[in-house]
């Protein structure tokens, strides 16, 4: 009706332990030091492209409110670069809370629609199982090919450029011996990660 | 001076000018370096999206190889770079983290303490070597050449072991000492946007655009890179980030070790300039001003 | 050494209650201690501390000539004063009152009722054989030297020195600076009220100018305190003004005929804003009312060779070149600390690029600017001398930081709607206030940042991560840029700014460990100095006799600190008044036919109580400042150092019985 929205948020929204369990990993214990000053937000070079900024994530996250949060494009837009970690006055670990939330969100496979970040990282994380190794212009092929093909199309002026500048590989990267690294990540296990079968 | 090499990724794709160069370097300055056996992808944004313990499996590999070696560890990559820092960091903070870790490496007879050294080439180059070494090399000073030292996010965050994150010079150091003449900008450690400009271009090109405009504007000829991902973005997609910024002109960006190569006067199969889309060796004959014959 | 008197204890066991006898079985507490020997009578009651539990001693005490008294009850830091007071009232001597705990050390800590009954029990029996060994015990009096030294003097100071010499008491006020004033002299106006900071303090300095009780040393610093309360010696050291401070008058000709034409040297006053010459004064108003020679920048002190103009220019003969720092040894009852505070030396976050952009302020720096008495005369003006069209005001730089300091600093975001309101009257530019909680909970303060939203300034909520000088826009380009999340409108802003003011916060002094050590107080984690309770003794510290008052114990506004240094004043009075102090009599002594001399103890004492007679050989305890720790008297090889009231037979005594009954 106009575009008129109903925006309210009750209590049942909430999940009581969200927070709890955002916390509990690694690196996310300050969460509840939050003094909400916004200094991430105004340091983050990607904030402005964020339906909710970093502070308003961690808000959020603080509160319950699983779903905003899950779904939101923060996390996805987040490249990691620890700018707002380095100014925090509370010395929260605002990047690795990004993490956690990012593995959860992969876990209950909820993300945007067609947000490419994410596919991405499941493309390169199966990759790095089998091979141990990944080769940038395959993943590129690969991954744009599934998430998003007509853009891959669009790129092929790059892809021109790389071959002329005889950075163009289709060889697939791989290990030696694999099984070795496969080895070792057998017994490792992340109560908070892995990809949804 | 003696070290062990991992490489990453990048460095063996898109990366190989600034693997060549930076071996070419440690050659010339008779540093011993040997490419790890065996070495699996650091992981990178994207497997740390996706698992915690398996991310810090991979990169704790990487050092549990290194360890056994006994050298300090060199990457040049910064994200690779940052991520074995970040991994050394946090199995020293989370020990129960750690002891699963450990478990995991265990199982392939690897041995881990934690006492290798993650370093960068910025670092061993201006600290272990010193820039007095340097210049001794340096054989075709870059006198007149004005360069914007790019650092990007990784190499002095979240930790800074040899430079001001604030306020970073050894890259801008490097360059003087090979002749050139730094370029001061406030966007030094300023994220590219590492893989939006693929996939989400809208932001990432954008990202990466506000970076060259600034850097152009403050009168750079080259820029200089300490990361196959910065040098990648800020290069190969100049072309479509001038459609969202039509005042930047082509400018070529290389790996800082490809124009310390050249300052001690190595050949193209060192530099590699032939592997960039923006000609390098044109703007070096235009602006490099020819010092007089036996002055440095 | 036992008393040949017959012993004759009174025990007492309290119920507390249900506090003690819920777990503990006080009848047969008493009921046993009845069957051991020298006790007279053992009794439980319902409320020893009580009138009635009292009178039942003092009855006790009268009717059964008892001659000493155990009560088993609570902690005795809550009563031993209490049946102390009891048995001094009935004639007895005090220290002949032993307690036992059996309420923190029993029924609160203990759930078994038989088990806690039988350690009340054992320790009743220890306290009864203890007691047998009590000496009568006399609190000794010493008497307290009337005279005052307040340390420091700002606005503090300067309040708690005109109390105490209103009250008839003298006082010598020490500053380290030439002038007199502090911090609140470099002000121009005072929030909430908008007074001029000079108008109100002038008056105050010059009645500590003129106040006979009062005696001002300026140029001078502590250098070292001996003593305890009541009885302090004091060294000051005078550094040299190289200015007659009889002959000067302040008319200021040797200024002007310095030989230096123009000023040089960063006035420090004025933040280094300004320069002056090497014979200067400090502000106009500067008290006393004197000028003063730099001996780093004045060419005769430094190379012996100058026209010496200046001695030329004064009429009086004023200049002294030979000065010398002068020791003056001052003897006080009480002293108060008020050295207040120091700002946060932005250089310390590069992002906010103080030093590095010419054009990014501090407050103070701008409070002098805005001063019509100031460095620029009142007008605030970028460094190329243009005026600003936009000013940003920055809150908390180094305040409620993890990094930084972890504190609010309490008076910041006042000071910031103040000049905010100040530049924006002087200049007409755009203020904007990037702040992250608004904190106006003083009298009139509230009120007073309802005014400021009136008067079309911006007020945006958000902590600035950077100040950057690159431009997304062209209108942009030549300006600093503040970006910002806006989070209460909830978006990310960019904000061009000509003239960015960062908001300091207050630390303590950079030397606040060494006066701390000097006169024996306590610093808190932070580094300001710590009072004795953060509640209800703010103004004491754990040093009988040292006060605080203002910044130096924490930051405050100046209605507070002038609050604190009244409360200083009046603790001093208050010891001042009564004349003297009782000095609690459980201190060691050394036995001095034992004493070998060997200076073991000295080091030791944490009071710096002992020190060595070096003509007899041995050490000598001062009573007054041991506190009774016991240290010396475990650590002397020797075993000739004995405490009162802790002697090794009734320590032994005590451990014997309990382990007897165990």
């Amino acid at each position: 009706m106009y575009g008129i929205k109903r925006h309210i948020r009750y209590d049942s929204d909430r999940d009581n332990n969200f927070s709890d369990e955002i916390m509990a990993v690694p690196g996310c214990e300050n969460l509840d030091h939050c003094i909400q000053c916004g200094t991430c937000s105004g340091t983050c070079p990607l904030s402005i492209y964020m339906d909710l900024t970093p502070r308003k994530v961690i808000n959020l996250t603080r509160a319950g409110f699983k779903d905003d949060v899950l779904s939101c494009h923060t996390i996805w837009l987040c490249s990691s670069c620890y700018a707002c970690v380095c100014q925090c006055p509370r010395e929260i670990g605002i990047t690795d809370i990004m993490y956690a939330l990012k593995q959860r969100a992969m876990r209950e496979g909820k993300y945007p629609k067609g947000m490419p970040t994410p596919v991405l990282a499941r493309v390169f994380y199966n990759t790095v199982s089998n091979r141990g190794r990944i080769s940038e212009i395959r993943l590129v092929i690969s991954f744009l090919g599934r998430a998003h093909w007509q853009r891959l199309i669009g790129m092929w002026k790059i892809g021109l450029n790389l071959m002329s500048s005889k950075r163009f590989s289709l060889k697939a990267e791989r290990m030696d011996r694999p099984g070795e690294l496969q080895s070792v990540l057998s017994v490792i296990n992340s109560p908070n990660g892995g990809v949804r079968k | 001076m003696k070290y062990s090499y991992f490489p990453g990724c990048s460095l063996k794709g898109t990366g190989k000018a600034y693997e060549k160069s930076f071996l070419a370097v440690c050659k010339a300055l008779n540093i011993e370096i040997n490419e790890l056996d065996n070495w699996n992808c650091c992981g990178a944004t994207a497997y740390m999206s996706v698992d915690e313990m398996k991310a810090l499996g991979l990169s704790a590999r990487n050092l549990a190889l290194a360890e056994a070696r006994g050298l300090d560890l060199v990457a040049p990559c910064a994200a690779c770079y940052g991520i074995l820092i970040h991994t050394w960091d946090d199995m020293e903070k989370y020990p129960q983290r750690g002891d699963q870790v450990k478990a995991g490496l265990d199982k392939a007879g690897l041995k881990y303490t934690g006492k290798v050294k993650v370093r960068h080439p910025l670092d061993v180059l201006c600290n272990d070597v010193g820039l007095d070494k340097i210049k001794e090399k340096v054989k075709r000073p870059l006198t007149g050449l004005k360069l914007a030292s790019y650092y990007g996010c990784r190499i002095l965050r979240p930790i800074a072991t040899f430079d001001n994150p604030e306020n970073p010079r050894s890259m801008d150091d490097l360059m003087e000492a090979i002749g050139g003449t730094p370029v001061e900008y406030p966007l030094k450690t300023k994220c590219c946007s590492a893989s939006h400009t693929g996939t989400l271009p809208e932001v990432g090109q954008q990202m990466s655009g506000i970076l060259i405009r600034e850097m152009e504007k403050r009168g750079a000829d080259i820029i200089v890179t300490g990361c196959p991902l910065c040098q990648f973005n800020l290069e190969v997609f100049q072309e479509p980030i001038r459609k969202r910024f039509p005042e930047i002109r082509p400018i070529p960006v290389v790996s800082f070790t490809q124009l310390i190569a050249y300052a001690f006067g190595l050949g193209e199969n060192e530099c590699c300039f032939k592997n960039h889309t923006v000609p390098v060796q044109k703007v070096i004959d235009e602006k490099v001003k020819p010092v007089a014959a036996g002055a440095r | 050494m036992e008393n040949k008197e017959e012993i004759r204890i009174g025990f007492y066991v309290c119920h507390c209650g249900t506090n003690i006898a819920s777990v503990i079985d006080v009848a047969s507490v008493a009921e046993y201690v009845s069957t051991l020997p020298n006790v007279v009578l053992a009794k439980d009651y319902k409320y020893m501390c009580s009138e009635p539990g009292q009178d039942l001693i003092i009855a006790d005490i009268k009717e059964h000539r008892l001659n000493r008294i155990v009560v088993s009850a609570c902690s005795p830091l809550l009563h031993e004063p209490t049946f102390r007071g009891a048995a001094r009232r009935a004639g007895l001597n005090p220290f002949y009152v032993q307690m036992v705990n059996i309420r923190e050390h029993g029924s609160w800590v203990h759930e078994d009722r038989a088990k806690a009954t039988e350690k009340a029990k054992a320790l009743a029996r220890g306290a009864i054989g203890r007691v047998a060994l009590h000496k009568p015990l006399e609190k000794r009096r010493v008497s307290v030297n009337p005279d005052v030294m307040v340390v420091g003097a700002g606005i503090a100071g300067i309040q708690a020195a005109l109390t105490l010499a209103k009250a008839g008491k003298r006082v010598y006020l020490i500053e380290r600076e030439p002038t007199i004033g502090g911090h609140m002299a470099q002000f121009d106006k005072t929030f909430p009220t908008l007074d001029c900071a000079a108008c109100i303090l002038t008056p105050k300095m010059s009645d500590v100018r003129s106040h006979p009780n009062i005696t001002l040393l300026t140029m001078s610093e502590v250098e070292k305190i001996e003593g305890f309360v009541g009885n302090y010696k004091v060294t000051v050291k005078k550094n040299p003004r190289y200015v007659d401070e009889e002959l000067c008058v302040g008319c200021l000709d040797c200024i002007d005929q310095c030989v230096f034409k123009q000023g040089k040297f960063a006035d420090h006053f004025n933040l280094g804003l300004s320069k002056r010459k090497p014979v200067y004064i400090p502000f106009p108003q500067a008290t006393p009312k004197l000028v003063v020679i730099d001996p780093k920048a004045c060419l005769q002190l430094m190379t012996g060779k100058c026209k010496q103009s200046c001695v030329d220019a004064c009429d009086r003969g004023a200049i002294r070149f030979d000065q010398k720092p002068e020791h003056i040894q001052i003897e006080v009852g009480s002293v108060i600390i008020a050295t207040g505070y120091k700002t946060f030396d932005p250089r310390r976050m590069p992002q906010y690029g103080y030093g590095q952009y010419e054009n990014v302020f501090t407050s103070l720096e701008v409070e002098r600017m805005v001063t019509a008495s100031g460095p620029t005369g009142g007008h605030i003006a970028l460094r190329n001398g243009e005026k600003p069209k936009s000013i940003g005001l920055i809150y908390c730089v180094g305040s409620r930081d993890n990094r930084y300091n972890k504190w609010c600093s309490r008076v910041c975001c006042m000071t910031a709607l103040k000049l905010g309101h100040l530049v924006k009257e002087h200049t007409g530019a755009e203020v904007f206030n990037f702040y992250i909680d608004m904190r106006a909970a003083g009298k009139g303060y509230e009120e007073f940042y309802h005014k400021m939203l009136e008067e079309g300034i911006h007020f945006i909520r958000g902590k600035v991560a950077e100040i950057t000088d690159w431009a997304m826009t062209p209108e942009e380009e030549g300006h600093l840029v503040v970006r910002v999340e806006d989070t209460l409108a909830g978006v990310v802003r960019r904000i061009p700014i000509d003239m960015v003011v960062l908001v300091l916060g207050l630390e303590p002094q950079e030397d606040s460990r060494e006066v701390q050590r000097m006169f024996n107080i306590s610093c808190s984690t932070e580094g300001f100095f710590l009072e004795k309770h953060p509640k209800l003794a703010p103004v004491s510290t754990n040093t009988d006799g040292i006060f605080l008052a203002g910044c130096c114990q924490g930051p405050k506004d100046i209605p507070d600190t002038v609050a604190q240094a009244g409360a200083a004043a009046a603790e001093c009075l208050a010891l001042i008044d009564k004349g003297y102090v009782e000095m609690e009599p459980m201190t060691s002594f050394v036995v001095e036919e034992e004493c070998s001399g060997c200076k073991t103890c000295i080091n030791l004492c944490p009071y710096n109580a002992i020190t060595r007679d070096d003509v007899k050989g041995v050490a000598v305890i001062n009573e007054a400042l041991c506190k009774g720790c016991g240290v010396c008297v475990s650590a002397c090889p020797s075993g000739s150092i004995k405490q009162n009231l802790f002697e090794d037979d009734e320590i032994f005594r005590e451990i014997q019985e309990v382990l007897a009954y165990v």
